[in-house]
């Protein structure tokens, strides 16, 4: 009994094809998992779904019976909801005034009652505490996708397309969030799970596709697929290793920081980190990881003490860190990385420019340092002069990388070095990293994700609510000990 | 290197307005005429100049009219005040000029650092400092006109209105302004990072630029540029009241926006305020000089200019998402 299908659907832009004859069905109280490399076509699939493109040839089955939506809305009135990875809530409303936008309760005057019980009755089957008059602007990111989730539960969703939904959330939320998913699943409503977290396809998933350059090839069930299997059908290519062999640290220390502390987010963290090694910091979101990064770099005010080769060094600004050696890539690429909407130039040089001329900039000496830039970093973009947020998300990544790489740092702090990337550019980045190492670099890399940190770190560092938990090294990187770390577990549930 | 229809827009119109008042008068063409044309749009040019990096950067600065009346009046006052003791002489003009730029410098710097300090909205700040403004000028004016003294005046003239043949100081003042400006924008350091600033302020602040610094400058450029449109104002009319520089600050404003700088920021075409300035004069004594339409309604056609350029940009950016 499939609810929603595709049949043979091709969609082209223009004169180039990026969908050829897929044919996909979404069955009732199943997780279908879509995985693929970024611009393999899924954010395609998931747009031709849920209403917002039409395809170019092919038909869309609705109970088996072909249809068209004209928009978004009309696939959502037949029960078709898409949560997008950036939330379409108004933050200034409250939850309830959310849930119904566009769908009040009352004639005239609106029935704030009605709408505040309905709200709070989908919030408490979806087993959350948030408070229905809770303003969207002073919710959490997870409790924000709680409220979407609600919000397609109201609209009565027959299939939800999820768009990355652990992305923005740290291991614990995970948890809440599949135990939601397996919740809607057993009310028998047909999910499309699209993902770049393998294990999480691998664990949630009961059945699989996979896209490459828009040809579905290979589709499996359940069980049938290893992490390995996924990551190779999607490549197209055999991986070797998904990461690179770890190097050999030196023995001089790089950067010694003693006492570390933010107000109120960081406190008292000191730790060593030695030239050419490759630290990981992980902990839950809000452990202070990002924080302590930004007191480091002058980003925060901070406390404490930092050495830099042995010399003490005052860090009161990003720039006393770029002089001192020291270069953070911020977690925050769309909001603190890039100007979305210039070109490739500008952003890369946008925090060197003194390099590049004294009053008057050198345009030429730009071109070249981005020539090189992509060339090193592999950045492939159409045209020069296009903006940055019109790259893929790995090549975003990759033109930020060779922006923090610009000062030619000793020091080099990578928060969430591949959020939101596709795997070919993950394995890329992770090579970049260690080559960066074995040129006698040091850095501190900051991930959420654990395999991450325990399959590219020589060392990882574990923070829990501003301190420093532990520290784990070789063989005693394991998710479990990390997650214990993080969580604070110490017999009792955290 | 393509042709961009839309950039060239505002330049397109200034041309068919040229042509259009040509055929609509003989007179518009003459000398004299262009002349009273450029020199007049030289005050609201300068200003628009630095109004330019301020939006650009993000910001807005609504007191530049009253602060252009506040310190014509300073200006003025210093100058008589000084007479007696330096006597009738450029000596005494210079120190109003002196008033005049250091002043702008100043009210420049209250607002940029209301805006980067105090972190209040640069709509309220200048909404606060503009009344102000143009209250300290009508009261140090009692309610009346200040004026410069005569002798001052006929000495201080030839600053707007002689020149290099027919081309004047204030034209020469406003061209040399305009590229200086277009330069820095587009090529030196501090453009680009206004440009950044205005774009995503906290990418700025993350890629090591001195946010605050930066617009705290924006304001202060301004204040200078506002300053030296009064000291090629006060000799036109040697005197200052509380009714000088009305609506200068929509005039700028409006100005910056049909020159294709995008009011949220990000993006600054000095060359197109140039133009915008332009534009907006033009019609005016075009409306002067032909009886087509009532002068009167010359507000009614720039309102509808204003639009209309907005409008332009927003297809641009449509088309740039397909």
């Amino acid at each position: 009994m499939t609810v929603l299908a595709l049949d043979n659907v091709s969609k082209s832009f223009g004169p180039i094809e990026v969908l050829h004859g897929v044919d996909l069905a979404l069955e009732p109280g199943e997780v279908h998992a879509l995985i693929g490399e970024n611009g393999a076509g899924k954010s395609t699939i998931m747009k031709i779904l849920g209403g917002f493109l039409d395809p170019t040839s092919g038909q869309i089955l609705l109970d088996g019976e072909p249809v068209h939506f004209a928009s978004g809305p009309e696939a959502e009135a037949q029960g078709i909801v898409v949560i997008h990875q950036e939330f379409n809530l108004a933050s200034d409303l409250t939850v309830a005034a959310n849930v119904f936008l566009g769908r009040e309760i009352g004639g005239w005057r609106l029935d704030h009652a009605a709408m505040r019980d309905a709200t709070a009755a989908l919030l408490k089957r979806l087993d959350t505490r948030i408070d229905p008059d809770a303003r969207i602007r002073d919710l959490s990111v997870p409790d924000r996708q709680m409220v979407e989730i609600a919000k397609a539960l109201s609209r009565k969703a027959r299939v939800l397309i999820m768009d990355e939904p652990s992305a923005v959330l740290t291991h614990r939320e995970v948890g809440a969030l599949y135990a939601q998913i397996d919740r809607l699943r057993a009310e028998g409503v047909a999910i499309l799970y699209c993902s770049h977290r393998l294990d999480e396809v691998a664990y949630l998933a009961d059945r699989i596709t996979v896209l490459r350059d828009g040809r579905v090839v290979r589709q499996a069930l359940r069980g049938e697929l290893t992490e390995d299997g996924m990551a190779t059908a999607m490549v197209g290519r055999e991986l070797q290793d998904f990461y690179p062999p770890k190097g050999q640290p030196g023995d001089q220390p790089a950067l010694e920081v003693r006492g570390l502390t933010v107000p109120s987010r960081v406190r008292d963290v000191s730790f060593t980190l030695r030239r050419g090694e490759v630290l990981g910091i992980a902990g839950l979101v809000g452990s202070g990881r990002t924080e302590l990064a930004e007191g480091l770099v002058g980003l925060r005010p901070s406390t404490g003490n930092i050495r830099v080769e042995g010399r003490e060094v005052a860090i009161r600004s990003l720039r006393d860190a770029f002089a001192a050696g020291l270069a953070y890539l911020t977690e925050d690429r769309k909001e603190a990385g890039l100007l979305l909407d210039k070109g490739l130039r500008e952003n890369l040089t946008l925090a060197t420019l003194e390099r590049f001329g004294g009053w008057r900039l050198d345009t030429r000496a730009e071109d070249a340092a981005l020539e090189r830039a992509t060339r090193e970093f592999d950045i492939r973009a159409p045209r020069r002069d296009m903006p940055a947020g019109k790259l893929s998300g790995g090549n975003q990544q990759k033109l930020l990388l060779a922006k923090v790489m610009l000062p030619d740092p000793g020091i080099i702090l990578i928060d969430e070095p591949t959020r939101g990337i596709d795997v070919g550019t993950k394995r890329q980045i992770y090579a970049f990293i260690r080559k960066l190492a074995a040129e006698g670099r040091s850095l501190i890399v900051i991930s959420s994700e654990m395999t991450e940190v325990i399959g590219l770190a020589d060392r990882v560092l574990v923070m829990r609510e501003g301190r420093l938990a532990g520290e784990l090294a070789g063989a005693d990187m394991t998710e479990d000990s990390i997650v214990r770390l993080a969580m604070g577990v110490t017999g009792e549930a955290a | 290197m393509k042709i961009d229809l839309h950039t060239l827009g505002p330049l397109v119109a200034l041309v068919a307005l040229v042509i259009l008042g040509a055929a609509l008068n003989s007179a518009f063409l003459a000398p004299a005429n262009i002349t009273n044309v450029l020199a007049r749009s030289a005050f609201i040019g300068l200003i628009a100049v630095g109004m330019t990096f301020v939006i650009t950067a993000g910001g807005l600065d609504l007191s530049v009219g009253s602060m252009a009346a506040f310190l014509a009046g300073i200006a003025i006052i210093a100058m008589n005040a000084a007479l007696p003791t330096t006597g009738l002489n450029w000596g005494t003009i210079l120190i109003g000029m002196g008033v005049a730029i250091l002043g702008g410098v100043l009210a420049g710097y209250l607002n940029g650092a209301l805006v980067t300090k105090a972190r209040i909205e640069p709509f309220i700040v200048t909404l606060g400092t503009m009344s102000i403004f143009r209250s300290l000028v009508t009261w140090l004016a009692d309610g009346g006109t200040l004026s410069l003294d005569y002798g001052l005046r006929t000495l201080y003239r030839p600053v707007y209105y002689g020149g290099i043949g027919w081309i004047t100081w204030p034209i020469i003042t406003f061209a040399i302004v305009a590229i200086l400006g277009e330069w820095t924008m587009r090529h030196s350091r501090f453009g680009r990072h206004v440009e950044a600033i205005g774009s995503n302020d906290r990418v700025a602040r993350y890629s090591a630029i001195d946010v605050n610094r930066m617009r705290l400058l924006t304001y202060v450029l301004l204040g200078v540029l506002v300053g030296l449109a009064v000291v090629l104002y006060v000799p036109r009319l040697g005197s200052a009241s509380g009714s000088t520089g009305v609506l200068w600050e929509l005039e700028a404003i409006a100005a910056v926006i049909i020159g294709g700088t995008a009011l949220k920021g990000g993006r600054g075409r000095v060359w197109g305020t140039v133009v915008g300035v332009l534009i907006l004069s033009l019609i005016d004594n075009i409306l002067n000089l032909a009886d087509l339409v009532s002068p009167y309604l010359n507000g009614a056609i720039q309102g509808v200019i204003i639009v209309l350029a907005v409008v332009l940009q927003r297809e641009k950016r449509t088309a740039e998402e397909r």
